[in-house]
Formats: structure tokens, C-alpha cells, sequence
């Protein structure tokens, strides 16, 4: 495919804004730019027919099963689509006065209270811009508590094995460090490892659950009770909440924080790596330290108002408040009974599809499952030299985007596979065929399937070269730029 | 009551049954019931009809200006039709992370396509597929120079102060000291104070021109003090200046980082925004967050894969130094759309139409009784004015009016116009003024 | 079997070093180069760090994992190999001429295994 760059002939151009109405400004010599930028003169047609091209090279979830371990890729409602781009939201200047976008604090309270009451807390901000935005201020949440009550000494965060890199990368961020605890047989959270690792330098435990294996774990409520006593607060990471939300809620677990991935369990798009939304809920007596403003209701206005010992801000103005709109709409579709529908059917499906390929592929973890599972392609490679990378890129070729692979870090050769509730019956059969048919070719021809895949744009790109020198830009051959 | 679920009571039924169950609710007995949800305190679902009708009347009950003078770090712009059909794409919308290769071309293209027109607009080396905001990007920037002896940033004064609060979170929670130099009496950075500040312990110092104030600042100067102290400088820019200002890379910074949310962005409310971030060549591998990289596959055609990434969270876990994942790729996309429709021709005039626009505003006020300039320094499209009257009540008779007037400040008025401000849009708000401003 | 000259000292977390006249010269063998894959990226340490035996001294990076470099001696770092920032490949490729630091001012230096021993602890690996 072509760059705008080669697609780029001098001169072309649109007419998008008018002519100057009135005087131009004749800036001093020493304030302009000395060049031109070298970006892409194009028309119209042009840029509809480049990013045709592009498109068709994309693949979204409007284009096939996406069982993306642990992202939630589920369907994203067009009516969503529509009601973000409304102009009473869209055209909204984030500091116009209070009175004039009542509308816009609606959405954000009504978000708030119903994420809240899903999620078992008291208060919450929307300005968390992804989940890792998220974690990173759930932990300055309990970093101010902790220096309120003079508790320096408790400089430590207990992360599973089995954890996200955002878990503790976002600890470090929040200045504390890391001590990583085991998963036992089961793959729950070990507790004697647990009882040994807290002590009066614990500041708190970040987990998912269920995790990151796809298991919930039963001794969840004795977990967070132990890092209580131990003095110190629980962090629920909300990426896993699909599997549980309507059954089961974070703040009666005994998580005392959390955040949710609106663009994951929310329905709101991913955009090709964003924009997310990853708001952030806590027990009453961490409201005060929120990034602020939060929106506050009084009588039947809405307002800002400022929480009372803030952590100040994680970024500008209020949140990713159009992402927020799309979350709204779902959570009004869905209302009570949908909430729990949606986990229901998404813990069926993932299960359906354990039973299906249990007999064939190994599944290290039992045979049940909540949302998603992990497999162990370890054995099959042991057998056939075929690995977990060879098995995912071979279902490129079948249209169906592969699962999570080499994650969580404790399977070696790991794909992680989550189907959501928005998948039938007929596509996670479909699913299942290909997978039995990439081991029958596994068996009959494993060499093969190392130059999967075979019908896709392009094979597997150089990835060693592209990190030794790394070419970030286009380069203009030729000249350099015009004055 | 709608939930998206495609599979029929009887599919369910031979899943359960395959599944070896007798109901779904064997699926949750692993919950212990202390934690398990007896009733959720939702409203009831309802129909795609009538959840469009309730957000329908909550957008309704905003207010959208069809006359807006005010900027302070959100700006209202025209968005070329093209931009919007593009990035409403299904195919863009719903992709996921391009972290398969193969089938993710038409997303890494364009996310190589931004980054190296970023590179052309800042005249910079590199530049990041994206940062949550302008604010996060300058956070992000400062903690980048941060190493075993430098551990202080001092910012400038004039920076938007939302900037300097998240700069100040990010940085307090990594042992990182924070200056705030206050600004001289004509609103530009005070760069003898600022010199002062900086120290051999200086990491970064940070400076943003056009400024809060619309004031456009002497870098240069700043870029030098700042390296006689062997500190790094690192520029917060607008976007849409760059179509006709002297460039970050021009005046030696470091690190650039802005708010991309002029490039094609509605004001919406705030988010979701674009933090842009691009640096000299040494400091590529230091700058957080994806990139893509141009390489080959066996075959040797020329394709795009995410690189660079053992900097990154999933592989260096405690060990990375920014926890970013998710990142604003569809507004980096929107972004270089604009880019590509507006050409260098079309971002030179928006940059132009903006700034006469606003100098016109501001020749049309001195007429005005009480609505001095308050600084005599050149300015790009924003500038802040003295208030004759209350500016809040000022600001509301306006609005009576349809007019979104500038933001009070400092007990002034901060005006911004755009190339969307019309002759007659300006000619009406100096009119009002006069009149408003007269009781 | 990967290579493994007499001439130099090893440590079992996969550093080959060399001494003289009080500077210490690490680098990685052949068996952790060939464990790590390409190599992309060499993190050097700067000039003037202090390291610790038994210590992380630097990192060197994969395209899809960061593997740490231990340093066997307590001193300070006196030199780094600046042709390893564009080419990390030397590594993989000549592991025993691809030094990644000098280290002088040494204090204490962990016991470290001859070539014998530490093809045998491979081995067992």
C-alpha cells in the first residue's frame, strides 16, 4: 500500500476554509518557521481512497470472532456510535459555564452511580483515560490514605504472578515497589505465600478476579481480609469484570478500590489501541482524595466540586467524556437484568468452548472456567515443534483473530481465550473447527505451520530488524524541506 | 430490555447441556455468597428507541454556542467532513491493538503516517503513536529526564494550570521535585527567575508557547540556559501554531509534547484528546508508549509492526517507566486525517485565519472601554484582556446572547478566536460588549 | 554445545570475565546469548556507576523480553563498549569480543567458576 507521502502531488489541495474576512497578521521574521512541512498534498478523493485501502487491511471486531484473552473485544453498538457524535455533546467546550452543560454532568453522574452500584462503591472519577490510567490513580488513592495516617513505612504492593505488566508498572509509578506472590495448583492466589509476604511494610494488593487465568478464586474474601489485618487496602483491577458483573461485586469481596475498562466490559470501541476510559471507584473514606473536580449534585443542579484532600489531577479536564456517552447508552440498554446477561452468557460461552477443546488441547487449569481460559500449547510443541505463536497465526488464515498469546507469564506457551457474550452458538463452533483442524495439521506437517500465515497482506514481519534500527518515519529521498 | 447476546434460549440450552450442567447458575457456584449480587439497583433496560429519546434529551439540555471565543486549552476548529467519515470506519473503530502484523496493516500504516507527520509539523526526530492528553504528555515528558541525580523540573509559570497540576501528581508520586516559576508582569515566562531556578539538579525544565496567556514565548533563550545547566528542555506547543511558528525542533528542544486536539477533535467536553510526544533521536527509546516501525516480511514486502517494545509494560512490568497500554490511537488517526485533508497549504491558513482573527478581536476591543490588553507581548490566537465589569456576569449576558465569551482569569478575560470566529461573529461580540458593558 | 574459552572466569548467571591490572571486563556467553535470541537493544550502564556485586549492572533486550546482566565485582564502571548502542548483534555474534563494561576500583568480586565448572553447571541447566 502506498504512504499519503507517495500518494502526495505538489499543488494539490482542498478548499476547506474560507478566505481571510479580515486583516492577516504580519508576525516578525524571528517567530515563523524557517520551513515547510513535508506533509502530503492530496485531494479529497485521494484520502477516501487511501484509507478504503487501509480499511480493507484492518480487522475489526465488525469483521470476525476476536477472543482476545483478557480485552473483552466485544460487539460495539452502532447506536452507541451515533449518540457520542451528537452535537449536544460533541461541540460541548469543556469549560463553558456550569448551567450550560447540565446535560454533559448527567451523563457523568448517572454513569458514576450506576458503575458504582455494579461495582459495590461509594464514590468515583471519570477522568482515567485507560485502565493503566486507572490503576495508577486507585494507587495514589491509597498512597494518600497511607501518608494521612503517617504510614510511610508501607511501601509495598502484592501483585500475583499472574498479573497484567500494567499492575505493577503502575505501582512502581504510584512510588511504591512490587512483591510478586505465587499462584498455587489451582491457580488461585496461594495463601500461606500471601501470610508471609504481608507484614507492617504492605501497602496493598493489586488483583483481578477472576484472574488472569480465567479462574475466580474462592478464597477471595479471606485474601483481602488478610492484607486488611496486615494493615493494608485491596485493589480490584476491573479488566475481568465481564465474567462476574450482576453476579458478584468488587466492594463485597472486600476491595476498598477499583477501576472498570469501559472499553471492555462497556462495549465502547477500541479504536486500534484507544481511546479507553478506565474510571476509578472507591469506598467512601478514599472519596476525599480523588482527582478533582468531581461532579457533585445539588438539588436538582449538577456542579464541580473539589474533593477535600485531592491527590490533584491525572490528566486535563473531566475524562474520555464522548467514551463515557457510549458507556451510558450500553448501561441504559442493558439496565439490571441485561448487566447480568451479559456475564452469564459470556461465562457459557467461554465454558462451551473449554468442553470443546479440552480433549485436544491441553487446558492446565480444570475444566471449567469463568470468562476465558488459558491453554497450554507446551505439550503439542513438545510433540510437533508447533507453538503457540505458529498455532495463532495460522488462524489468521481462517479470518478469526487469535487469541491472547504468551500471557499470563506462568503458562509458557499460553493463548488465552475469551469469546464474550456477543457470539453465537455457530461462531464458537466455527472457532472450534479450526482449532481442531490447525492440530490435525499440527500432526500431519508441524514445520509447515512455522510460516503461518499464508493468506494474509503480508507474513510475518522482520521483527528482530525493526527493533535493531528502528525506522519510526517515512524519509523524503531527495531534497530536505522548502523554505 | 437489549444486551446484545445473539445466541436463542435453545442454543443456550445445548451449550448448558454440553457443558455438562443442569442451569447456568452452576456457573457462579464458585462465588462464596457473602459476595454474590441478590438484586442490582439498575433501572430496567430499555429499548434502542428509547435510550436514543433519554440521550437525545440529556444532549438537549446543553448549550451549544454557535459563537465560541473561548480556547484555554480545548479550541474549537472545522472539521473537514472527510476526517469525521474516515474515523467513523467500522473496520477503525473496532479493531483492537495492532499487535497482530498481519492483519493489522491498515492501522499501523496510518499510525506510521501520524508519526511522521508529527515529525514534518515539529521538525522533531520521533514521535509516539500517543499519550492519554497534552497534560499526561508533559508528565510523562519531565519523568523521561529524570535519572539518579536529577530529580527536580521546574515549569514556567504560564503553563495551562491543569498541565502544571498533573505534572505536580505524576511527579510527587515518583520523589520528582517540582518548581513553578511565576510568570513576568507581561505574561511571558520571567527567564532570568526561570534561570535561577534551574540547578545541576535540574532534570527538565518546561515551557509552553503559545502560553496560557496566547503569549508567545522567547524558547530559544530558554532552550540555552536551560542546556548551560545540563538539564533537558522540553516544549509544550499547539498544534495548529506549528502551521506557521517557529518549530520545537527550530529551537533546539528536546522533547516536544502538545495537545492534539485541534487537529480534528471536537471540543467533547474534554476527552477523548490526543497527547502528542516526539523527542530529538537520542531520547527515542526513552519516550513511553508504542511506535510502529517500518520493516519487511520473508518475502520482503515493506510492512508496519509495533516496535520498541521491550520498553514497554507487558514486557518490563516494574521495570518500565510509564504503565501506558491503551493509548488515543483513533484520535492519532484523526489527527493525521486532518493532517492529510488540510495539507501544508490548508494547516498554514487555519494557523493564519486564527491569529488575524484574534488580533482583529483584539484591535476591535481597545475601543472598548475597560478592555485593555494586558500584555504588550506578541500573541498567536488567545490573549487576555482587563474586565470592565464582573467577567462572570459578563460572561452570562453574552451567553444570553449566544456568545461564548473568553474565560475569566486572573480577573481579566482570556480570549481565543479560530478560523470558525466570521467577521461578523466578532463585529457582534464587540457590539454586545459595548452595550453590556456600558450598564 | 556452546563455546566456552579457557582464558576467561564465569559466574552461573551466564557473565564471562577477564581481569587485568585491576580492571574487570564482563561480557555474556555463548550459551546466554543463544538463551536470550537476537538481541536488539544493549541498555549500557554509564561511566561512573557504581555497581554491586551479585547486582543488576545493565539490561539487554529481545524483541519480546529484557534479561538482566549481573555484574560479579563491587567497583565502579570505567568504560562501556559504545559500539554495542548500534549494534547489539555483536552479542549474539562474537559473544567473547562483545564486551559490555569495564569495571575498575574493584572490592569485592564473587567467586566465579573456571571453564570446567561452569560447562559443567550448563549442563545441568
Amino acid at each position: 500500500m502506498r504512504l499519503l507521502f507517495e500518494r502526495s502531488v505538489p499543488g494539490r489541495r482542498a478548499t476547506l476554509i474560507p478566505e481571510l474576512d479580515v486583516p492577516a497578521v504580519k508576525f516578525d521574521e524571528s517567530l515563523l518557521r524557517a520551513t515547510t512541512p513535508r506533509l502530503p498534498e492530496l485531494s479529497e478523493v485521494d484520502l477516501s481512497r487511501h484509507y478504503t485501502e487501509l480499511a480493507r487491511q484492518t480487522h475489526g471486531v465488525n469483521d470476525g470472532f476476536y477472543p482476545l484473552g483478557s480485552c473483552t473485544m466485544k460487539y460495539n453498538p452502532h447506536v452507541n456510535e451515533e449518540i457520542a457524535a451528537l452535537p449536544g455533546f460533541a461541540d460541548i467546550h469543556p469549560l463553558q459555564p456550569v448551567e450550560t452543560t447540565q446535560g454533559c454532568l448527567a451523563v457523568m453522574w448517572e454513569t458514576q452511580r450506576d458503575l458504582q452500584e455494579i461495582l459495590g462503591m461509594d464514590a468515583m472519577t471519570l477522568q482515567p483515560a485507560a485502565g493503566a490510567h486507572g490503576e495508577y490513580t486507585g494507587l495514589l488513592l491509597i498512597r494518600r490514605y497511607l501518608r494521612e495516617r503517617k504510614e510511610t513505612g508501607r511501601t509495598k504492593i502484592i501483585v500475583p504472578d499472574t498479573a497484567h505488566g500494567t499492575n505493577p508498572a503502575s505501582a512502581v509509578m504510584a512510588g511504591f515497589t512490587v512483591v510478586s506472590v505465587a499462584s498455587n495448583a489451582q491457580g488461585g492466589v496461594d495463601l500461606d505465600a500471601l501470610r508471609a509476604a504481608v507484614g507492617p511494610d504492605t501497602a496493598g494488593l493489586m488483583l483481578t478476579n477472576p484472574n488472569t487465568l480465567g479462574l475466580f478464586d474462592p478464597n477471595i474474601i479471606e485474601l483481602c481480609r488478610i492484607v486488611h489485618e496486615a494493615g493494608g487496602l485491596c485493589y480490584y483491577d476491573g479488566a475481568n469484570l465481564n465474567a462476574i458483573m450482576g453476579q458478584a461485586r468488587p466492594g463485597d469481596m472486600g476491595f476498598d478500590c477499583t477501576h472498570v475498562n469501559l472499553h471492555k466490559t462497556f462495549s465502547t470501541p477500541h479504536g486500534g489501541g484507544g481511546p479507553g476510559s478506565g474510571p476509578v471507584g472507591c469506598k467512601g473514606f478514599l472519596a476525599k482524595y480523588l482527582p478533582g473536580p468531581v461532579v457533585a449534585r445539588q438539588g436538582d443542579m449538577y456542579a464541580f466540586s473539589q474533593p477535600e484532600a485531592s491527590m490533584g489531577r491525572v490528566r486535563g479536564f473531566y475524562g474520555n467524556f464522548l467514551v463515557v456517552v457510549r458507556a451510558l447508552a450500553y448501561l441504559k440498554t442493558l439496565g439490571a437484568k441485561g448487566v447480568s446477561e451479559a456475564s452469564t452468557n459470556a461465562v457459557l460461552n467461554a465454558n462451551y468452548v473449554l468442553r470443546r477443546l479440552q480433549d485436544s488441547y491441553f487446558v492446565p487449569f480444570g475444566d471449567s472456567c469463568m470468562h476465558e481460559f488459558v491453554i497450554d500449547v507446551g505439550p503439542l510443541r513438545d510433540e510437533t515443534g508447533v507453538s503457540a505463536m505458529d498455532v495463532a497465526k495460522r488462524l489468521l488464515d481462517f479470518g478469526i483473530h487469535p487469541p491472547t498469546m504468551y500471557f499470563p507469564l506462568i503458562v509458557h506457551e499460553a493463548l488465552m481465550i475469551e469469546p464474550t457474550e456477543t457470539e453465537d452458538k455457530t461462531t464458537l463452533d466455527e472457532f472450534v473447527t479450526a482449532m481442531l483442524q490447525i492440530l490435525d495439521e499440527a500432526h500431519e506437517d508441524g514445520e509447515r505451520l512455522h510460516g503461518a500465515p499464508f493468506t494474509c497482506a503480508i507474513g510475518r514481519p522482520n521483527e528482530v530488524e525493526a527493533a535493531r534500527h528502528p525506522k519510526l518515519r517515512h524519509e523524503f529521498s531527495g531534497e530536505g524541506k522548502v523554505r | 430490555m437489549g444486551s446484545y447476546v445473539p445466541n436463542t434460549e435453545e442454543q443456550r440450552a445445548e451449550m448448558v447441556a454440553a457443558c455438562g450442567l443442569s442451569s447456568v447458575d452452576e456457573l457462579f457456584a464458585v462465588i462464596p455468597p457473602e459476595a454474590r449480587v441478590k438484586h442490582l439497583d439498575l433501572p430496567a433496560g430499555l429499548s434502542e428507541m428509547e435510550v436514543r429519546a433519554q440521550m437525545q434529551a440529556l444532549a438537549d439540555e446543553n448549550v451549544r454556542f454557535p459563537s465560541v471565543f473561548r480556547g484555554a486549552g480545548a479550541y474549537r476548529h472545522y472539521v473537514p467532513a472527510i476526517v469525521t467519515s474516515v474515523t467513523s470506519k467500522e473496520e477503525f473503530v473496532t479493531a483492537y491493538t495492532p499487535y497482530q502484523a498481519e492483519i493489522s496493516q491498515g492501522v499501523l500504516q496510518s499510525i506510521f503516517e501520524y508519526q511522521t507527520q508529527i515529525c514534518e509539523l515539529t521538525d522533531m526526530d520521533s514521535s509516539n503513536a500517543s499519550v492519554y492528553d497534552g497534560a499526561t504528555a508533559a508528565a510523562e515528558a519531565v519523568l523521561m529526564c529524570k535519572d539518579r541525580t536529577r530529580t527536580g523540573v521546574v515549569l514556567s509559570g504560564t503553563t495551562n494550570p491543569q498541565v502544571i497540576t498533573v505534572v505536580k501528581t505524576y511527579c510527587e508520586s515518583r520523589g520528582v521535585h517540582v518548581t513553578v516559576v511565576p510568570p513576568a508582569a507581561d505574561l511571558s515566562t520571567d527567564t532570568d527567575a526561570l534561570a535561577t531556578a534551574t540547578g545541576n539538579d535540574t532534570a527538565a525544565v518546561y515551557v509552553q508557547s503559545p502560553n496560557y496567556y496566547g503569549v508567545i514565548e522567547d524558547v530559544e533563550t530558554i532552550v540555552a540556559t536551560t542546556h548551560d545547566h545540563g538539564a533537558k528542555a522540553v516544549m509544550g506547543f499547539n498544534p495548529i501554531a506549528l502551521g506557521m511558528l517557529r518549530t520545537p525542533g527550530e529551537m533546539g528542544v528536546d522533547i516536544a509534547v502538545g495537545e492534539g486536539q485541534p487537529l480534528g477533535l471536537p471540543l467533547s467536553f474534554g476527552g477523548p484528546y490526543l497527547g502528542i510526544m516526539c523527542a530529538r533521536r537520542e531520547l527515542m527509546r526513552k519516550l513511553p508508549g508504542r511506535m510502529v516501525g517500518e520493516t519487511t516480511d520473508a518475502t520482503g514486502n515493506r510492512c508496519y509492526v509495533l516496535t520498541l517494545q521491550a520498553r514497554e509494560q507487558h514486557i518490563r512490568r516494574e521495570k518500565a517507566s510509564s504503565n501506558i497500554c491503551s493509548n488515543e490511537a483513533l484520535c492519532a488517526m484523526t489527527a493525521s486525517v486532518y493532517l492529510a485533508a488540510m495539507g501544508p497549504s490548508g494547516i498554514r491558513q487555519v494557523a493564519e485565519s486564527s491569529a488575524a482573527h484574534a488580533h482583529y478581536l483584539a484591535e476591535q476591543l481597545a475601543d472598548v472601554p475597560g478592555f485593555s490588553l494586558r500584555s504588550a507581548r506578541p500573541f498567536f490566537h488567545e490573549f487576555l484582556t482587563e474586565c470592565p465589569t464582573r467577567a462572570d456576569k459578563l460572561v452570562s449576558a453574552l451567553a444570553g446572547r449566544d456568545i461564548l465569551a473568553g474565560l475569566p482569569v486572573d480577573g481579566g478575560i482570556l480570549w481565543c478566536c479560530t478560523e470558525m470566529n466570521t467577521r461578523c461573529q466578532i463585529d457582534a461580540l464587540v457590539a454586545a460588549l459595548g452595550e453590556v458593558s456600558a450598564r | 554445545m556452546a563455546h566456552v574459552p579457557e582464558g576467561l572466569r564465569y559466574t552461573t548467571s551466564h557473565e564471562w570475565i577477564s581481569e587485568q591490572g585491576g580492571t574487570y571486563t564482563i561480557g555474556l556467553t555463548d550459551y546466554a546469548q543463544d538463551a536470550l535470541g537476537d538481541l536488539v537493544f544493549v541498555n549500557l550502564p554509564q561511566e561512573g556507576d557504581r555497581v554491586t556485586a551479585g547486582e543488576t549492572l545493565c539490561d539487554v533486550e529481545s524483541v519480546k523480553a529484557v534479561s538482566d546482566v549481573f555484574s560479579p565485582v563491587t567497583g565502579t564502571v570505567s568504560e562501556v563498549n559504545e559500539a554495542l548502542a548500534d549494534s547489539p548483534e555483536m552479542i549474539n555474534e562474537t559473544p567473547y569480543e562483545a564486551w559490555i563494561a569495564r569495571i575498575e576500583g574493584v572490592s569485592e568480586v564473587e567467586d566465579l567458576l573456571d571453564a570446567a565448572a561452569y560447562v559443567a553447571f550448563c549442563e545441568k541447566e
